[in-house]
C-alpha cells in the first residue's frame, strides 16, 4: 500500500487501461471462442425496397459444415409475443410493443391488440403522434433498406457459413425507392414502407418569444440552407456478439461490442422474453463506438434467440462492408435557418426548420437525435424569439441514430455559419458580431431561447483567448497580403464559438422529452479487508479511460493511491445497475457518482476513527488518507486501518454495520453545457480546390479536469472527426438506394497525413449541475470543428463572392464553386464522378441541389 | 489442404490449411493470437499489420500459404521477457491510444517505419502511417509517440557513443 499525500485529480496519470492494449492482450468480442460455438453469417437484401416473394434455404442446409439456416419467417415465433404489461418500469423505455398497431400512434393507455404484435427497437418516443414502422429483426415479406437481414446461416466455421450464403435463393419483387428526404415529403412520392400511408415519422415544434414580432422589427434578415451529409461512424472494431446459453440455470450471457450493456440487457429481456435476472450482458473490451454501439440491433436479438433455440453458443462478427449497411449512420439533415437582426447585428429572432433523415426504421434514439439539437441552435447567443420545427422523414436507407455529437454538431454548424453570414451582410468582423450577441458571463442556471437553462458560461473569455492564441491580427494581415498579391493559395480564418448540451441525465427532463427517463448513473465504492478499493461503475468505457479517471477521483477522496483502486465495469453481473456511456455523460453523471459514493465511505470511516481514537467526531480531521484528532496529530489512524477495523468489526460504534461499502445513484438537476472557441486556419489552392488545414486552435471549457492527457485525447479525436465531416466524409446513395460509398476505399476516413496538429488550451468555468463542477468533453470536437473549417474556407473564397460550400468541401466542390463564381464553364469534360464520391450526384450549384 | 510451417513470435508452427485461408485468420483462429485485429475487408485500416521477416504487411491481404517458411512477428512478439518494446512504452507515455483496437497494427507499422527511416520528419511519420486508420486519437499523440522513440534512440546512441 503506497501512502498518497498528494492529489491525483487534475494530473495526467498514465492510463491503467494501456498494458493489455499495447501488448495485444485485450479481450475483444471476436477473441471469444467457446466449445460447440457456431458462427452466424447473415444474408442481406441487395435491394433498398422490395417484396420478398420466396426464400429457399434447402440447398444451403446441405452445404458442408452448415448446422442450420433460418429465414425471417422461420424466426417469427422466437421473439416475445406479448411483452410484460409495463416493460417501461424494467427498461426505462416505453416498449409496450403490443399497443403500437401498424401506422397508428402510441396511445397513453395500453390497448389490447388483436392483430399481430408490432415490433420495434424504439425507445425515444418524441410524442404520441410518432409513427413507428413494424420492424422485425429479420425481414420476411418486405425489405426496406439495402443490407436488411433476410436469412442467417449457422456453421461450424465462418468460411463455411459464408460459402453457404451463396446457396440461399431469395426471390425479390423490387418496389419504388425513396432516398431523398425532400422528395420523400412531396405529394405522390414513393413510400419507404408500403401501406404506411406516409413518409413522415413526426413533426416536432418548439417556440419561445414572439417570432413574428422579431422579424417584423428586423433591420436585416439572413437565411442559410445547409446540408448535413449522412456519416458512417466507422469504429475500427466492427460490431459483434456471442450469445452463450447456460442450460443449467436457463440463463444467458451475451457478450457484445456495445456502449450500453445495461440498456441492452433490458431491451433484449423485453424483446426476447428472457427474464432480466437470468440475462447477463457483458461489454468486453470494445474498440470504439462513437454512438454506433449505442443501440440494440437485430443481430443481437437473433443471436440470443438462436442460442436459446439450439442450446449452443452463437457468434456473429460483422465485417466492414456489412457495418456500412447494418450499423446506424449519423447526421443526415437539410437545415433552413434564418435570423432577424438590427443594424448593429444584434439578433432579435431565429427560425429553424429541419428535415431529418430517419432511414428505414427507428432505432433506440433515432427520432430524438435531431431534437437534442433543438435547444442548441441559439448556441452561445441570447435573443428574445426562437422557433424550431423538425420533420422526421423515412427513406429506404440504413437507419440513422446517434453519432458523436448527436444533434448538437448540426445545431452548432447552422448557428455558427449563419453568424458568419450575418457578419458578412453587415460588413463587421465575425468575432465582433458574435461578441454583440454573447450572454454576459454567468455562473448560475440561466434561461435561454431554447427554453432550457444553461449551467454556466463565459464565452468572451474563450473567444478572447483563442484570438490571442491564433495571433488573429497577424493572420488577417497575411490574408490581406495574399489577396493583394493574387496568390493562387488563399488564406482562410474560420471561427466557431460553440456550446453543447451534454451530461445526458436529468430523469424528469428525459421522460418529458419521451426519452424514457432513467438518466441517473451509479457507483459503488467498497474498501476491501486489505484496505484496497473496488469501484463498481455503471458507465461503460470504450476508449475514454474511465478506469484511470475514476481511480483518480476515488483515490483523492479516500486518500489512497490510484494504483490501489480497481474499477469494474461493463458486466451486468458485476455492475447490475448502470445507464452506460454516451452523450458526454460519463464524468458529469458517472464520475460524480464515484465521488459521492467515496465521500459517504469517508463519512462512515470518520465515525469509526473517532470511536477508535476516543475523540468526538467533530474533532477528527482527515488529510492525505489519515484521520487525526485536531490539536494532537500524533493521535491518528490511516483510512486503510479503519477499513480493516470496519471489516473485522471487533469494535464498531453502537448500531453501526460492518464494512466500508457505499453506493450512490446520482440524478443531476440539469444537463451540463461545456463551451469553447475554435479557429481553423486553411490554405485554399484556388487552382485545384485543395484545402489544407495549416493550423487548428481551440480553447475549450469543460469545467475542472480530472486527467488533462485524457481530455486532450478526447478533443484531438473529436476535432479529427469534425474535420473529417467538413472535408472528407459522406455516405452517398444512388437513386436505387445502393450505398455507393460502400467501403473504406470510397468513404474517406482521414489518415494521419490528412489531419493537422492541434494547439489547445482550456479555461475552467465550473458547472452548477454537480458538486465537482465537471461538464464532460467527449463530443466537443465534433461540435466545434465542422463550422470552423467551413467558415474558414468560405472566408478564404469570399473575394470570389462565394457565400457557402456544402460539406464535405472536397477539392472538386471547391474548384466547382470557384468556376461558377467566375462565371466560367466548368469545362466540357464530364468529370468521372465514380471516382469522386464526395459530391451529391446531381448538385450543380453551390446553393445546394437536391440532397440525397 | 496445404501443409505449411512458420515461426510466429519465436514459436514454430506446422498446420494444414486451405489455400484461401488469410494469414490474419490463421494467426487468430488456428494459432489463437488475438492481438492481430480485423478492421475492414478492403486492405484499408491496417489494424491487422504484422511483420514478415521484419517487414510490415497487412495480414488480411496475405494468404497463410504465402507465409510458409517465413518468420512472423506480431505485437505479442515484441515484448522481451516482460520488458515492453520502446514503441509500446512510448504509446503508453504519449497517450497514443484510446480504445486500443488499432494499436497493435499501429505499433507494428511504426516500428517498421523507423527501421526504414530512423530520422523521419513529422510529415514522413504521418505519411508512413497512412495505411493505419485510427478513429479515436486524431493521430496527434500517435505521432508524438513515434517521435518519443526517436528521441530515446538518439539519447541511447549518444549514451553509447559517450
Amino acid at each position: 500500500m503506497t501512502q498518497a499525500p498528494e492529489k491525483f485529480v487534475g494530473g495526467g496519470v498514465l492510463r491503467k487501461e494501456d498494458p493489455a492494449l499495447v501488448t495485444g492482450r485485450a479481450n475483444w468480442t471476436d477473441n471469444i471462442t467457446l466449445p460447440g460455438m457456431l458462427h452466424a453469417v447473415f444474408m442481406r437484401s441487395p435491394y433498398a425496397h422490395a417484396k420478398i416473394t420466396s426464400v429457399d434455404v434447402s440447398a444451403a442446409r446441405e452445404q458442408p459444415g452448415v448446422v442450420a439456416v433460418f429465414s425471417g419467417a422461420d424466426l417469427d415465433d422466437e421473439y416475445e409475443k406479448h411483452p410484460r404489461e409495463n416493460p417501461a418500469a424494467v427498461t426505462g423505455y416505453d416498449l409496450s410493443l403490443h399497443d403500437r398497431r401498424q401506422g397508428h400512434t402510441v396511445t397513453g393507455e395500453t390497448v389490447e391488440s388483436p392483430e399481430e404484435t408490432k415490433r420495434s427497437f424504439v425507445s425515444w418516443i418524441v410524442h404520441d403522434e410518432l409513427k413507428i414502422p413494424h420492424h422485425d429483426p429479420m425481414a420476411h415479406d418486405e425489405v426496406n433498406f439495402a443490407g436488411e437481414p433476410v436469412a442467417v446461416v449457422l456453421a461450424t466455421d465462418r468460411y463455411k457459413a459464408q460459402d453457404a450464403i451463396e446457396f440461399i435463393e431469395v426471390e425479390y419483387e423490387p418496389m419504388d425507392v425513396v432516398t431523398d428526404i425532400e422528395e420523400a415529403m412531396t405529394e405522390g412520392s414513393p413510400l419507404a414502407h408500403e401501406g404506411f400511408g406516409t413518409n413522415e415519422a413526426y413533426t416536432w415544434d418548439l417556440a419561445t418569444g414572439d417570432i413574428d414580432d422579431a422579424f417584423s422589427k428586423a433591420d436585416i434578415t439572413v437565411k442559410g440552407r445547409y446540408l448535413q451529409p449522412r456519416l458512417i461512424p466507422n469504429a475500427i472494431e466492427t460490431r459483434g456478439v456471442v450469445a452463450n446459453p447456460d442450460p443449467i440455470s436457463g440463463g444467458f450471457t451475451v457478450y457484445t461490442s456495445t456502449q450500453i450493456p445495461h440498456i441492452t440487457k433490458a431491451v433484449l429481456s423485453s424483446y426476447c422474453g428472457v427474464p432480466e435476472q437470468r440475462l447477463r450482458v457483458v461489454a468486453p473490451d470494445v474498440g470504439g463506438g462513437f454512438g454506433s454501439k449505442l443501440n440494440v440491433y437485430s443481430e443481437e436479438v437473433i443471436a440470443l434467440v438462436l442460442a436459446r433455440k439450439l442450446g449452443v453458443p452463437i457468434k456473429w462478427i460483422e465485417d466492414r462492408s456489412e457495418n456500412y449497411l447494418a450499423t446506424i449512420h449519423g447526421r443526415g439533415q437539410v437545415q433552413d435557418i434564418e435570423v432577424a437582426a438590427d443594424s448593429e447585428g444584434k439578433i432579435l429572432g431565429m427560425k429553424v426548420n429541419l428535415l431529418a433523415d430517419m432511414g428505414a426504421y427507428l432505432h433506440l434514439n433515432t427520432a430524438g437525435i435531431p431534437l437534442l439539437g433543438s435547444f442548441m441552435y441559439p448556441g452561445v447567443y441570447t435573443f428574445p424569439a426562437y422557433s424550431f420545427e423538425c420533420i422526421g422523414v423515412y427513406t429506404n436507407k440504413t437507419p440513422t441514430d446517434a453519432y458523436r455529437g448527436a444533434g448538437r454538431p448540426e445545431a452548432a454548424f447552422a448557428v455558427e455559419r449563419i453568424m458568419d453570414a450575418l457578419a458578412a451582410e453587415i460588413g463587421i468582423d465575425p468575432a465582433e458580431v458574435r461578441r454583440r450577441n454573447f450572454y454576459e458571463p454567468f455562473d448560475e442556471p440561466t434561461d435561454t431561447p431554447g427554453g432550457i437553462q444553461y449551467d454556466s458560461g463565459n464565452y468572451q473569455m474563450t473567444l478572447d483567448r483563442v484570438l490571442e492564441l491564433a495571433d488573429y491580427e497577424g493572420l488577417r494581415e497575411e490574408q490581406r497580403r495574399r489577396r493583394e498579391s493574387g496568390d493562387p493559395v488563399q488564406l482562410g480564418i474560420g471561427f466557431s464559438t460553440y456550446t453543447e448540451i451534454c451530461g445526458l441525465a436529468p430523469s424528469q427532463v428525459l421522460t418529458a422529452l419521451g426519452a424514457g427517463g432513467a438518466g441517473w448513473e451509479t457507483a459503488k465504492v467498497q474498501m476491501l479487508a486489505s484496505g484496497n478499493v473496488e469501484v463498481i461503475t455503471g458507465t461503460t468505457p470504450h476508449g475514454q479511460g474511465h478506469v484511470t479517471s475514476w481511480s483518480q477521483i476515488a483515490a483523492d477522496v479516500l486518500g489512497v493511491s490510484p494504483d490501489d483502486v480497481e474499477v469494474l465495469h461493463g458486466d451486468t453481473a458485476i455492475a447490475p445497475y448502470g445507464r452506460d456511456t454516451y452523450g458526454s455523460r460519463s464524468l458529469p453523471v458517472g464520475g460524480v457518482a464515484v465521488h459521492m459514493a467515496a465521500q459517504k465511505v469517508v463519512e462512515k470511516a470518520k465515525k469509526i476513527a473517532a470511536h477508535m481514537l476516543e475523540a468526538a467526531e467533530d474533532d477528527i480531521e482527515f488529510e492525505g488518507g489519515t484521520f487525526s484528532v485536531a490539536g494532537s496529530p500524533d493521535q491518528n489512524i490511516t483510512m486503510t486501518n479503519v477499513a480493516g477495523a470496519a471489516y473485522t468489526a471487533h469494535d464498531l460504534p453502537e448500531g453501526m454495520q460492518p464494512v466500508l461499502s457505499e453506493e450512490f445513484f446520482f440524478d443531476p438537476p440539469n444537463f451540463t453545457f461545456p463551451f469553447g472557441a475554435h479557429i481553423c486556419v486553411t490554405e485554399v489552392d484556388t487552382e485545384t480546390g485543395f484545402v489544407k488545414i495549416r493550423d487548428y486552435f481551440g480553447v475549450d471549457d469543460c469545467g475542472p479536469v480530472i486527467n488533462p492527457t485524457i481530455v486532450d485525447g478526447q478533443l484531438h479525436g473529436g476535432i479529427a472527426q469534425g474535420v473529417a465531416q467538413a472535408l472528407y466524409e459522406e455516405a452517398v446513395y444512388d437513386e436505387e438506394g445502393n450505398l455507393t460509398t460502400g467501403s473504406m476505399v470510397d468513404y474517406l476516413i482521414p489518415g494521419a497525413p490528412e489531419l493537422p496538429n492541434y494547439t489547445l488550451e482550456r479555461t475552467v468555468t465550473p458547472s452548477t449541475s454537480n458538486e465537482m463542477g465537471v461538464k464532460g468533453v467527449g463530443e466537443a470536437g465534433t461540435i466545434g470543428a465542422p463550422p470552423a473549417v467551413i467558415n474558414s474556407i468560405v472566408d478564404a473564397l469570399s473575394p470570389y463572392g462565394i457565400t457557402h460550400i456544402d460539406m464535405p468541401a472536397s477539392p472538386w466542390k471547391v474548384w466547382q464553386a470557384i468556376q461558377d463564381a467566375q462565371g466560367q464553364e466548368a469545362g466540357t469534360r464530364d468529370a468521372d464522378r465514380s471516382g469522386r464520391p464526395s459530391q451529391a450526384p446531381d448538385s450543380t450549384d453551390t446553393e445546394g441541389g437536391s440532397y440525397s | 489442404m496445404r501443409r505449411i510451417q512458420m515461426t510466429v513470435d519465436g514459436n514454430a508452427h506446422v498446420a494444414e490449411v486451405e489455400p484461401r485461408l488469410l494469414l490474419l485468420h490463421h494467426l487468430r483462429e488456428n494459432l489463437g493470437i488475438g492481438g492481430v485485429h480485423p478492421g475492414c475487408n478492403t486492405t484499408s485500416c491496417g489494424a491487422c499489420t504484422v511483420h514478415i521477416d521484419g517487414e510490415s504487411v497487412k495480414s488480411c491481404t496475405v494468404l497463410a500459404v504465402q507465409a510458409d517458411g517465413h518468420e512472423i512477428t506480431t505485437v505479442r512478439g515484441i515484448t522481451e521477457n516482460g520488458v515492453w518494446h520502446p514503441m509500446q512504452q512510448a504509446f503508453h507515455e504519449a497517450h497514443g491510444l484510446q480504445c486500443g483496437y488499432c494499436t497493435p497494427g499501429m505499433i507494428m507499422a511504426s516500428i517498421s517505419l523507423l527501421k526504414e527511416n530512423p530520422d523521419a520528419t513529422e510529415q514522413e511519420i504521418r505519411e508512413g502511417l497512412e495505411g493505419n486508420l485510427c478513429r479515436c486519437t486524431g493521430y496527434e499523440n500517435i505521432v508524438k509517440a513515434v517521435q518519443l522513440v526517436q528521441q530515446h534512440t538518439d539519447e541511447l546512441a549518444r549514451h553509447a557513443a559517450s
